[in-house]
């Protein structure tokens, strides 16, 4: 019934417009006004467009000013204070040139507007001016061009040889990190192998993934090189570390990295915010499916690098908390990797007595 | 013959309405349905390009619902959505982002490149270089043909029960590939490709026609340095979609051979469902480039024809010359080569080697110089000239706002480093929005209401005109210019909603600002819909130059029949733009006005040509390019 009735309302309102439309046609047509009326309806549209020019620039300004806590996201990186300082240098260039063009076009539109009494300038060319706003452009440019592609090539450059590793894993819909442990390199994998509790495919005949480990949250060094290194099971995902500038797509099939230091610890960052539940936060990136929104991965830098060892050796080996894997450890190689994953005595022996079964589907 | 009479009507005696008519025998459906007729098969894009951006904006202001009122009780959609919307009123997350997909698929493809392009290089070209029509009418009409199959493919794929393609307009494998990643990666899917191959054949029908016509069939002294900025424009953009759509072409092939025979060519490693896939040494990026390198000259073919339009009207109505011609066609000349160079700046995070983006980021940077020469030409153009705000004009300088408001924040992300934190934001969003979407949509507005008249004889109500012009011109700021902010703060795109993340915690008044906005600028269509309607049956009766423009096509009768000129097609004596010409009677003087008339107003250099004239030496003509 409510529904009926807002229906018929809105029919209403529009057959009402309709008449004051029609009734407004048949008036002018009446009075033979028609042409007459172009002055007047064109003073109406230029003063118009001066007051939006004017009103969205006020609002432009104040809004960028008197909100730039809630859209300016603290930096918490090296590289990360180097991109947003390009960031707000190509804001300044861009903001003097948009709102120089924005008030020049406006106020021509309203100066100029049409005059029955004066006739239009014929001018058509002008070399030099056109020589003056290439090459202007030009110049800015490659200004921008040339320190964005310097921070570029460094961002970019090989990550150092003492960076802390850490791979990340995106799948539908989370993230997994995997740490290299004590050898601090990174197993082999092999897509192949990955089942329900050998997520990330360890290839465990191969003597650096024994002492790997799984964490279900990003840890990270504060003021220490960390290369991350990125990859996707299933479909594309893309690492988003948005304190840290950090972006790079999880690609199957491919590796791909991005290092970057972290300047502030979490406790840092809440003191700096004044939040003290403040947590930095991984996202997704890219669009990877229906939980594309969800793939949150928490995120914890410790204040210090002993700080962060400490909690790297408080970690289990993937291989001691699945003990059952040893299996897949070839038998002559089973004793060093018993050792290395740091698995007790007692569990030992079931496990060496178990056959072989490597087996790639 | 010494004068050219400037009345075809009166000098074509055997060939006035009537007679015209009947050397055409033909029924309704080969006149109005399978018509070879270029102005016929324009409206037909126009019209289902209207029918395409009201389902398109609709799909938008849906998924703006859940954005703007996340906590909103949407069950009043069920009629409509059906499954689609959760038994708690919500909207299924991944029909959300089937919604969004097919936003873009539609706005992209089928409204500002079929709706857009299609509709005006096909009304145009003949009009404005003096032709009778296309060089293939039977090419013609099956380009619409294909694109009206293509659009029923893609409209039905819309009501599949495993809902439309949902991987994001760019169809990234290896999501796109997998029915098991997504639901519509299953024959949502598969719809969406056949759609868009046989979109392909249409988009290539159309554009060699266009080419072929501009080539060839210009009329007697239609040299290609007097030709309107508009068929420039349309001649570059076909140019730019022949070269690049046969790779999207190749790379759709590719994806299907994945899908559905075996292949490995995007699709390596992947482990899904509980099972791992024999694929192996395929890599996504592979169609990532194939797909952007038709992906951005895309956003030119979008772009150039809205341009185009905006320069005829901006000249036009500012009774002025526009500023810079061979600047104008320099520029855009530059802007469709550079296109083919700056595919990757999509892909700076893709893990794609840091070399080649640094290559891309110089090749993009560039590409922002023609675009800033064009815009200042317009505002020179604005520039002591004698405005008259039309409807159309002042959808154009809305186009010319939108365009410098969007295209500088292209500076952002053009430059890789900086691209970084901004890559798949909001910001991404809110530029391309503005400078290829609104503003290209805005060229195609001004477009329909400059040339309403010459294509249904009639008037559109300005009134109407300039209340549609106004709200749609705030309400897509207020869309899209919040997105820079809540992009800057780094909120991901395609999210369904942000409240898992305390980082993407803020801004929902900005969201609520931004949806609201939306509905009421797709509301505001609705008064164009119902002027375009009203005026084609009861709008004023248009005079045969309403705008007192001088290209050719003004020079055709109210109701052009097949053939568009009764008589003899007139021949072109002078550039298009002769606006306030000083010494000259009127304050315009049509392109088929020979010198030897307008001897008060001619330059030096122009009275040399009228001996040319009398000559009328087709040969002669060609040589006779005016020194600006």
């Amino acid at each position: 019934m409510l529904t009926l009735i807002i229906v018929l309302g809105v029919l209403l309102v529009l057959a009402i417009l309709y008449f004051i439309f029609r009734i407004g046609n048949l008036v002018s047509l009446v009075k033979g006004k028609d042409d007459s009326d172009i002055s007047s309806s064109n003073s109406v549209n230029a003063y118009l467009l001066m007051l939006f020019m004017i009103v969205g620039l006020v609002a432009f300004f104040w809004y960028s000013i008197a909100h730039f806590d809630s859209y300016n996201l603290p930096v918490a990186s090296e590289h990360g204070v180097v991109t947003d300082y390009l960031f707000w240098v190509t804001m300044a260039v861009t903001v003097v040139a948009f709102t120089l063009i924005f008030i020049v076009m406006f106020w021509f539109t309203f100066k100029y507007r049409y005059d029955k009494n004066r006739r239009a300038d014929f001018f058509a060319d002008n070399h030099k001016l056109e020589i003056v706003w290439t090459l202007i452009p030009a110049f800015v440019l490659a200004l921008l061009i040339f320190s964005g592609l310097r921070a570029w090539s460094d961002i970019t450059d090989e990550a150092s040889k003492d960076a802390v590793v850490v791979e990340v894993i995106g799948q539908q819909f989370m993230w997994t990190a995997r740490y290299p442990g004590k050898d601090n390199l990174l197993g082999k994998h092999n897509y192949k192998m990955i089942d329900a509790s050998n997520e990330f495919g360890l290839d465990l005949s191969e003597e650096h993934t024994w002492d790997d480990f799984k964490s279900l949250e990003l840890h990270l060094p504060k003021g220490k090189e960390v290369k991350l290194m990125i990859r996707a099971k299933d479909v594309i995902h893309s690492v988003f570390l948005p304190h840290f500038r950090v972006k790079m797509d999880a690609v199957p099939g491919m590796h791909t990295t991005f290092k970057f230091t972290v300047t502030k610890s979490t406790a840092d960052m809440r003191s700096e915010t004044g939040n003290p539940n403040f947590n930095y936060e991984m996202a997704c990136a890219e669009i990877c499916g229906r939980g594309h929104f969800s793939m949150r991965f928490p995120v914890f830098v410790h204040d210090s690098v002993e700080d962060y060892e400490n909690w790297l050796k408080s970690q289990d080996a993937w291989l001691k908390q699945n003990p059952d894997y040893l299996k897949q450890v070839p038998a002559e190689k089973r004793e060093a990797a018993i050792v290395k994953a740091g698995i007790p005595a007692d569990s030992q022996d079931a496990i060496q007595a178990a056959p072989v079964t490597v087996t790639l589907n | 013959m010494a004068t050219i009479d400037i009345h075809p009507q009166t000098s074509a005696h055997h060939h006035d309405d009537h007679a015209h008519e009947h050397e055409h025998h033909g029924n309704f459906w080969t006149n109005y349905v399978f018509s070879e007729d270029h102005k016929v098969i324009a409206k037909q894009f126009l019209i289902t390009g209207m029918v395409w951006a009201l389902i398109g904006g609709i799909l938008s202001v849906m998924f703006r619902l859940q954005l703007g009122f996340p906590d909103a009780d949407l069950s009043w959609l069920k009629p409509v959505l059906g499954g689609w919307i959760t038994p708690e009123g919500k909207i299924d997350p991944e029909f959300y982002l089937a919604l969004v997909t097919m936003h873009g698929t539609i706005m992209v493809f089928f409204v500002l490149t079929a709706g857009l392009s299609g509709t005006f290089s096909n009304f145009l070209i003949p009009l404005q270089i003096g032709a009778r029509d296309m060089a293939s009418g039977f090419m013609n009409m099956l380009s619409y043909w294909f694109f009206f199959l293509s659009s029923v493919i893609m409209f039905v794929s819309l009501f599949l029960s495993t809902g439309p393609a949902s991987g994001g307009w760019v169809i990234y494998p290896p999501l796109s590939a997998l029915p098991q990643a997504m639901q519509g990666s299953g024959l949502g899917m598969t719809l969406w490709l056949v759609a868009m191959a046989i979109f392909i054949a249409s988009s290539l029908l159309g554009s060699i026609n266009y080419i072929s016509t501009v080539i060839n069939l210009r009329t007697k002294g239609m040299s290609f340095t007097r030709m309107p900025l508009t068929i420039w424009a349309f001649f570059f953009t076909a140019i730019i979609g022949i070269l690049s759509f046969p790779v999207l072409f190749a790379a759709a092939l590719l994806l299907i051979f994945d899908r559905s025979f075996g292949t490995s060519f995007y699709l390596s490693d992947i482990y899904i469902g509980g099972e791992a896939l024999p694929n192996q040494g395929g890599s996504p990026i592979l169609f990532q480039h194939l797909f952007w390198f038709l992906g951005h000259p895309e956003v030119y073919i979008v772009l150039l024809p809205a341009l185009g339009i905006t320069s005829e009207i901006i000249a036009t109505n500012s009774r002025k010359p526009i500023f810079g011609y061979k600047a104008m066609v320099g520029s855009m000349l530059f802007i469709a080569i550079l296109s083919f160079v700056v595919w990757a700046h999509h892909m700076f995070v893709t893990g794609m080697n840091p070399f080649l983006g640094s290559i891309f980021t110089l090749l993009t940077l560039i590409i922002a110089v023609p675009s800033a020469v064009k815009i200042f030409n317009y505002v020179t153009t604005l520039w002591k000239g004698n405005i008259r705000f039309t409807s159309a004009m002042l959808f154009s300088i809305g186009l010319v706002s939108y365009f410098l408001t969007g295209g500088i924040t292209g500076l952002f992300l053009g430059n890789s480093a900086v691209d970084i934190q901004l890559h798949d934001t909001y910001f991404v969003v809110a530029h391309f929005h503005l400078v290829m979407g609104s503003a290209s949509f805005f060229g195609m507005l001004a477009g329909v209401y400059h040339w309403f008249p010459k294509m249904f004889g009639r008037m559109m109500d300005e009134r109407l005109g300039y209340i549609h012009f106004w709200l749609t011109f705030i309400g897509v700021y207020l869309v899209f210019f919040p997105m820079h902010y809540i992009g800057i703060a780094g909120f991901p795109r395609r999210y369904y909603s942000w409240t898992n993340f305390e980082t993407f915690s803020g801004f929902a008044d900005l969201n609520m600002l931004v949806s609201v906005a939306a509905i009421l600028t797709l509301c505001a269509q609705f008064i164009f819909l119902f002027n375009f309607i009203y005026s084609i049956f009861r709008g004023k009766v248009a005079p045969a130059n309403p705008w007192n423009a001088t290209t050719l096509e003004w020079t055709t009768p109210r109701h052009p029949g097949h053939g568009n000129w009764p008589g003899e097609i007139p021949t072109v004596y002078r550039w298009p733009y002769d606006y306030s010409k000083p010494g000259a009677k009127e304050d315009f003087i049509p392109q088929h006005i020979p010198y030897s008339e307008t001897q008060e107003s001619n330059l030096p250099h122009e009275n040399e040509l009228i001996k040319l004239e009398l000559n009328n030496d087709s040969i002669v003509v060609e040589n006779k390019d005016q020194k600006h």
